[in-house]
């Protein structure tokens, strides 16, 4: 269609979509359909615009593809996709969060009776919260090889300072006369930390689960750009891009954006399950 | 503070104060009637749920009513709120921790547009007043509870209001320092003779201050007596103890019991 | 953590740190002879007979290409590209260090400024929190630096290489946490505060000046840390994709393509000084900006 119809056409669309977002919008808090409905009927609108943008001004593909083609290129390239999604996200993330955050947390659970050795350890933790970690990836390429040995390993790295300050943060936070009670009893330390610390120091080792999941993702990803073997969505995204085959660039992203989301869901809903006492949770979070 | 008019400081007529709830509507407010004159130190009390601090939020424009009307200096509460004619101290101290106290005594002066310089030597005044002058530099969270409260006293004489709310500013703190600031409000509002609306749930409280108390019981929110207190002008903690101050609470603990009627 | 230093040794508030560290040095040492000794034994050693521990240890340490670099190697190098060569120099870390806190640094203040003003938008406009606030929030679970290459290439295809593209992705990164946490800090004031300002009659612009923006100051400077260690992250890892020549990421990738692990590690240390340096200034503004010392 011409431009001048085709402005008209999005001029009318932009006036509906913005008196469709502004209604939802106006509703009451409490309803779902105006929680849930808004963003999503938001999203809805970005990917008409963007679909008729694209096609109607002719973009280039390589600027911008139209979420018809990014959706073609994906069930096209599934089998591709899955092998990534598999190398990626199952192997390097999954397995190097679950290390690096169980080897934080025994490790804040066997300090945390050391003063010494927190005051020695957390300002290190915080130095390596201002370090891009993320540079020790050539590194473990050469010490672990291509494949995603390496890239679990930088997510270890990355995993472990965050879910060992939480886990000492967390097991800090029970009170005194919690602890008296447990002595009252007569409990063992091993006892006491089973019972009442750990619990209470559910929340904060969630919090820090759910900000490793992402960092996960990144460091599985980003490892993935120092040099990989020949699957894994980062390595998919590099060399896709630097051979300009967009649709299948965007795909890829769209996949890690739907993993990284996921996972983070999952962590969500384990977290209002195991800790649903705390106040937090209890006000709706 | 000059001199009055024929006409009270505060008017509230027939007011309702209803809240739509799912299940069934609350009355924090049926009728209520009453008139504030000026000058006066009257308390509201009773236990929770009975409207007290309904009413004074009703006043302070911080709520609207269902039905009534009220009436602040010949003005409707929201035009007495416009024209700042009150001053209002909330159940905490809410002070802006990243202010210093004189800062903090200094924000409704700000906002009002009074210049800096005037409106510093006005809140130094103010902190003399309840006795805190030297923690003017100090930040809020250096203080204790009570000075905190007092500090919040003093912000809200900020523009030289002549009437005052306080919605149960002693609540949270213990016993010592609530008497000794009681009397310290009551030394201010003897000098000053500014209207305060007090609420409470502190019989001692409401009969050591008042010039007037006003019984409130809930379910629905309303007036049940109000009761003069003759107390001596210049009173002391001490009165306490006396036969005239133990009648007077006990007439107000009967009208409690009454309003609370069987109830519960 | 919140325990008070005042009164406290120098050895109470350094010693464990320093402990630490003498024991990671220790360990660093022993790993290094442990992981060289294979080849240093293969390639040197056994062509000489009875070579004792101490002569495997010194080979081990100073190897051309080690599988484990020693601290001391590291540290030398390092001080050599410093103070040995011009600082215009490509052979110097400082140059590669300054390249790519540029691009940091102009990508941190883009990404706070737009960061800032959505989040002013946001509080202000109940349509634009509702409909975009919460991808904003989910977009965080996104691993946003997948898409670094398509930035590259894309402002490539327009002729816009070196710095832009870096500060952009620099900037997509800094934009979120400071986004969020200025929206959680513009409203985080109660109920009471803001009914005390509506007893004073103070307009929304009162409002915002004397109340929200104090408040939300508290959430800002954390989110400030985060978004300029994240935008480091974005301008190394926008190094990588198009083989740039300069930066701090260049040097990493150039030093795996050719096996020279001195050249890694000395870039990822001078990456590691260069993120302390860049949030230790954010703290400092931070304690400059927080009056009384309050935490």
């Amino acid at each position: 269609m011409s431009a001048m119809t085709l402005s008209v056409v999005l001029i009318v669309l932009l006036a509906l979509a913005v008196v469709s977002i502004r209604w939802l919008a106006a509703l009451d808090e409490r309803n779902p359909i105006g929680r849930f409905g808004t963003p999503l009927l938001f999203g809805v609108w970005v990917l008409v615009f963007w679909q008729l943008l694209v096609d109607g001004f002719d973009v280039p593909r390589v600027l911008l593809p139209a979420p018809s083609v990014i959706g073609h290129s994906l069930l096209v390239s599934l089998p591709v996709l899955a092998g990534d999604f598999t190398q990626t996200v199952l192997h390097s993330a999954l397995i190097g969060l679950v290390a690096g955050c169980a080897l934080g947390f025994v490790v804040g659970v066997l300090i945390d009776r050391s003063p010494f050795l927190q005051r020695g350890l957390l300002p290190l933790a915080a130095l390596a919260s201002a370090v891009p970690l993320i540079g020790i990836a050539p590194i473990m390429v050469m010490w672990f090889g291509f494949d995603w040995h390496s890239k679990a390993a930088v997510v270890v790295i990355m995993t472990f300072f965050p879910m060992l300050v939480n886990t000492l943060a967390g097991l800090a936070e029970s009170g005194h006369m919690e602890r008296d009670l447990m002595r009252s009893y007569g409990a063992s330390t091993w006892r006491t930390l089973w019972s009442l610390r750990i619990p209470v120091a559910l929340p904060f080792i969630f919090n820090a689960l759910k900000i490793n999941s992402t960092l996960a993702m990144i460091g599985a990803i980003v490892a993935e750009f120092f040099g990989s073997p020949v699957s894994g969505l980062g390595f998919r995204i590099s060399t896709e891009a630097a051979r300009l085959n967009m649709g299948l660039v965007w795909a890829a992203i769209l996949v890690a954006a739907l993993a990284g989301s996921v996972l983070y869901g999952v962590l969500g809903w384990l977290e209002r399950r195991a800790t649903f006492w705390h106040p937090s949770i209890r006000s709706g979070g | 503070m000059s001199s009055t008019t024929a006409s009270p400081t505060v008017e509230v007529q027939g007011v309702s104060v209803v809240y739509p709830a799912k299940e069934h509507t609350v009355t924090a407010l049926a009728n209520v009637s009453l008139n504030i004159v000026e000058g006066e130190f009257i308390s509201l009390i009773g236990p929770s749920g009975c409207g007290k601090t309904t009413l004074l939020r009703v006043i302070a424009d911080l709520e609207q009513v269902s039905s009534g009307s009220v009436r602040v200096n010949g003005m409707s509460s929201r035009d007495a709120r416009m024209a700042r004619a009150y001053g209002y101290v909330f159940q905490a101290p809410a002070l802006f921790p990243w202010r210093t106290v004189l800062a903090n005594v200094c924000l409704p002066l700000e906002i009002h547009g009074i210049a800096k310089e005037q409106a510093r030597q006005t809140a130094m005044q103010h902190l003399e007043r309840v006795g805190l002058s030297g923690f003017e530099g100090k930040y809020p969270w250096q203080l204790s509870g009570g000075m905190q409260q007092r500090v919040s006293i003093a912000r809200a004489l900020g523009f030289e209001p002549k009437l005052l709310m306080m919605d149960e500013p002693f609540g949270a703190l213990d016993e010592i320092t609530r008497d000794r600031l009681n009397e310290q409000l009551l030394r201010l509002w003897e000098r000053e003779k500014r209207t305060v609306v007090f609420v409470t749930h502190s019989i001692p409280e409401a009969v050591f201050l008042s010039s007037r108390i006003v019984v409130m019981s809930p379910r629905p929110g309303r007036i049940v007596d109000v009761i003069e207190s003759g107390l001596p002008a210049d009173r002391t903690l001490d009165i306490r103890d006396t036969p005239e101050f133990t009648a007077i609470a006990h007439r107000v603990r009967v009208a409690l019991q009454d309003g609370h009627g069987g109830e519960h | 953590m919140a325990v008070s230093t005042e009164g406290k040794s120098l050895w109470w508030r350094f010693g464990p740190v320093i402990t630490i560290v003498a024991v990671v040095l220790v360990l660093w040492y022993a790993t290094a002879i442990g992981l060289n000794s294979a080849q240093v034994i293969e390639r040197t050693l056994s062509s000489q007979p009875g070579w004792s521990a101490l002569d495997l240890a010194r080979l081990t340490l100073s190897m051309d290409r080690p599988v484990l670099p020693a601290p001391h190697q590291i540290a030398l190098d390092l001080v050599d590209s410093v103070f040995g060569w011009p600082l215009a120099s490509p052979r110097n870390l400082l140059y590669h260090a300054a390249v790519t806190s540029s691009a940091t640094l102009l990508g941190f203040v883009m990404g706070t400024l737009l960061g800032a003003v959505l989040a002013v938008v946001i509080v202000h406009s109940r349509t634009l929190e509702r409909s975009i606030f919460p991808w904003i929030i989910a977009s965080q679970t996104v691993p946003v630096l997948a898409i670094a290459p398509i930035v590259i290439v894309i402002l490539g295809s327009f002729g816009l290489t070196g710095l832009f593209p870096k500060a952009i992705i620099s900037m997509y990164l800094c934009f979120f946490p400071v986004a969020v946490a200025l929206v959680k800090g513009l409203r985080s004031p109660g109920v009471m505060e803001l009914e005390l300002l509506h007893t004073y009659a103070a307009s929304a612009s009162h409002t915002f000046w004397k109340l929200r923006v104090p408040a939300s100051l508290p959430f800002l400077f954390p989110s400030l840390r985060v978004g300029i260690a994240a935008g480091l992250v974005g301008a190394i890892v926008g190094e990588l994709p198009t083989g740039a020549q300069a930066g701090l990421g260049a040097r990493l990738l150039t030093g795996s393509y050719y096996g020279n692990t001195v050249q890694i590690w000395s870039a990822l240390v001078m990456s590691a000084l260069l993120g302390l340096v860049l949030t230790g200034a954010v703290a400092v503004a931070e304690r400059a900006l927080t009056p009384g010392g309050r935490k």
